[in-house]
């Protein structure tokens, strides 16, 4: 920063030049107001699915029935119905949240039914990805208004209607 | 702001060390809270929401974002693929692990999909990338506490 000695009264006085610094400081403000943008959080549902999809565990270790949930679109990618099993609970996330803590119970812990549970999810190939994801909320827990998130089905498979790959889904 | 006469000049000096103060403050917040992962997003992309989903702890060592649009577009690195012609780029990043001595199954696959694409796309992709060796997948959400898809409780 230049300093310049003010000669005006004679005494040795120094006078910070505070203009360019100025004119910097404002650059670099506008610089990162122009550039600030508010993002929502992001997260992610690990999945594990190698291509040759065996069974994830022989059926004498499987403790809990797979369950089977199928996702119907109208054809235009909208959710009509959700069939657990062969209970329908139209697009209600909750009330299929709901069913799916009767099934497992809250328990958690080795040797639980939260542990052994799994669920197949197969869906319509036109059907909106965003009823997937909403389905997969649905069936791997739930969040108390503390925040703390209570994991229920954590084995989850994708059955695409093309008779595709299991997925072990894991928030 | 405060103006101060200096001695009988007669001329007004600014008090400027507030406004410095409060700048460099601004600067100080925007250079904090400056998320430069954005560059992992794409604007093409609207993600679908989940109360569940949580931010990784850290950065996977090894990723590879794709983008799928609502059209079914696969995008890599800012460039768009139809999804049965991710053959090439593929492969190449697979020979880029392998250069790197790791291994592909270990690789994490970023979905990014529109929450509007087919999920019939989303298997199609995660298919494809199965056939390269490809075995981790994280199928990326945005959070949100939107009550219809908050399971909330308590």
């Amino acid at each position: 920063m230049k300093i310049r000695h003010s000669t005006g009264s004679g005494q040795d006085k120094i006078e910070l030049q505070m203009t360019p610094m100025i004119d910097i400081v404002f650059q670099l403000l506008v610089f990162f107001v122009m550039t600030f943008k508010i993002v929502a959080q992001e997260g992610d549902f690990s999945i594990n699915m190698p291509q040759a999809s065996p069974q994830s565990a022989p059926p004498d270790q499987v403790e809990f029935p797979v369950l089977k949930l199928h996702l119907n679109s109208n054809g235009g990618g909208i959710l009509t119905s959700m069939k657990l099993q062969d209970e329908n609970f139209g697009t209600d996330y909750r009330a299929l949240n709901d069913r799916i803590i009767e099934h497992i119970g809250t328990d958690s812990g080795p040797g639980s039914n939260q542990e052994t549970a799994q669920i197949e999810i197969g869906f319509d190939a036109d059907l909106h990805y965003e009823y997937v994801i909403g389905a997969v909320t649905a069936v791997s827990g739930y969040k108390q208004r503390g925040g703390k998130i209570i994991k229920l089905i954590e084995k989850i498979q994708f059955v695409p209607s093309s008779g595709g790959a299991a997925a072990s889904v894991a928030p | 702001m405060r103006l101060k006469r200096t001695g009988d000049s007669g001329i007004f000096e600014a008090d400027l060390t507030p406004m410095i103060d409060m700048t460099f403050q601004l600067i100080a917040f925007f250079m904090v809270i400056i998320n430069f992962a954005q560059t992992e997003q794409n604007a093409a992309v609207e993600l679908p929401v989940s109360s569940l989903v949580k931010a990784p702890d850290e950065p996977f060592e090894n990723q590879v974002i794709i983008h799928l649009t609502e059209k079914g577009r696969a995008i890599i690195s800012g460039q768009p693929y139809d999804i049965d012609q991710l053959d090439d780029v593929l492969s190449r990043r697979v020979q880029g692990l392998e250069i790197t001595q790791y291994r592909v199954s270990e690789a994490m696959v970023v979905v990014r999909a529109d929450k509007y694409a087919r999920a019939g796309d989303v298997q199609r992709l995660i298919k494809k990338c199965q056939q390269y060796g490809f075995e981790k997948f994280a199928l990326r959400s945005e959070g949100i506490s939107d009550p219809r898809w908050t399971n909330l409780r308590g």
